[in-house]
């Protein structure tokens, strides 16, 4: 498994969001992760295709979302592309404020940042790449961090 | 799997059984559709029984949150009984475990409302 890579170009649809989704389910369970660690996974990257899907390419049918699954010896790497007109992360309210705990949008990002070991979303004029990293179990380089 | 609900009446209280994944699209809509429709006919008492979901999403939390503020704003109360492990957990990281009144058997959460 180390060094495999697998990648799928999806339309701007929620089906696609259910396969980004199903994929990255089989794929951490391949990768020897737990039932936990798996859902984790496979929520972290729904919500960023999801993100992806709504809020970056708007369901445009000439739209893609890149969604790319790399083995490393140590982690798993995902990587989500968009071609919308990109994310600002610093413009994403705390869902954890008081003053948005209500709100009934705005906890993908969180969820994400929660449930992966390393997140980095880099915008541009040209559309939003996430990548999300979940270290293996036991193997080096398995401490927290979040990084933009 | 997609949501499924069935409706019952115990003691005034609607007791909404879900099962199936509440995400984006099918199931988050059949929830809001099923909650609005309860308010319309002056069921104010909801309790959720989301006992059999397997799955919730951001947005099926963010449904959550709209029934639970709708009902509210409406002089209803809206109750969660039954939350599996992973729903628990995610109310727990979004800090929406004590917003939401949960309860984990029906007897006791039916007589909350009274």
């Amino acid at each position: 498994m180390t060094g495999q890579r697998e990648s799928y170009t999806l339309d701007s649809t929620l089906d696609c969001v259910d396969s980004a989704e199903s994929a990255a389910s089989r794929i951490a369970t391949e990768a020897g992760f737990d039932q936990d660690a798996v859902m984790q996974i496979s929520m972290a990257v729904r919500e960023a295709a999801v993100n992806a899907v709504l809020h970056g390419n708007a369901y445009d049918p000439d739209k893609k979302v890149k969604v790319e699954f790399e083995r490393t010896s140590s982690d798993l790497v995902i990587t989500i592309r968009d071609q919308g007109k990109g994310l600002d992360p610093e413009k994403i309210p705390d869902p954890l404020a008081p003053e948005n705990l209500l709100k009934t949008s705005g906890r993908g990002i969180f969820l994400i940042r929660s449930f992966m070991d390393e997140v980095q979303i880099h915008p541009s004029k040209s559309g939003t790449e996430i990548k999300l990293v979940k270290h293996v179990p036991g193997k080096p380089g398995d401490s927290k961090e979040v990084s933009q | 799997m997609s949501m499924k609900t069935s409706t019952r009446q115990v003691d005034g209280v609607t007791i909404v059984d879900c099962s199936g994944r509440i995400t984006l699209g099918e199931g988050s809509v059949i929830l809001r559709d099923i909650v609005r429709d309860l308010l319309s006919k002056g069921n104010k008492k909801i309790l959720l029984n989301l006992g059999d979901v397997s799955y919730i999403d951001s947005s099926g939390i963010g449904e959550l949150v709209s029934a639970y503020t709708t009902v509210k704003n409406q002089g209803g109360e809206l109750k969660l009984l039954n939350l599996t492990k992973k729903v628990h957990d995610l109310l727990q990281i979004t800090k929406l475990y004590t917003v939401f009144d949960v309860k984990e058997d029906e007897a006791q959460a039916i007589k909350a409302y009274h």
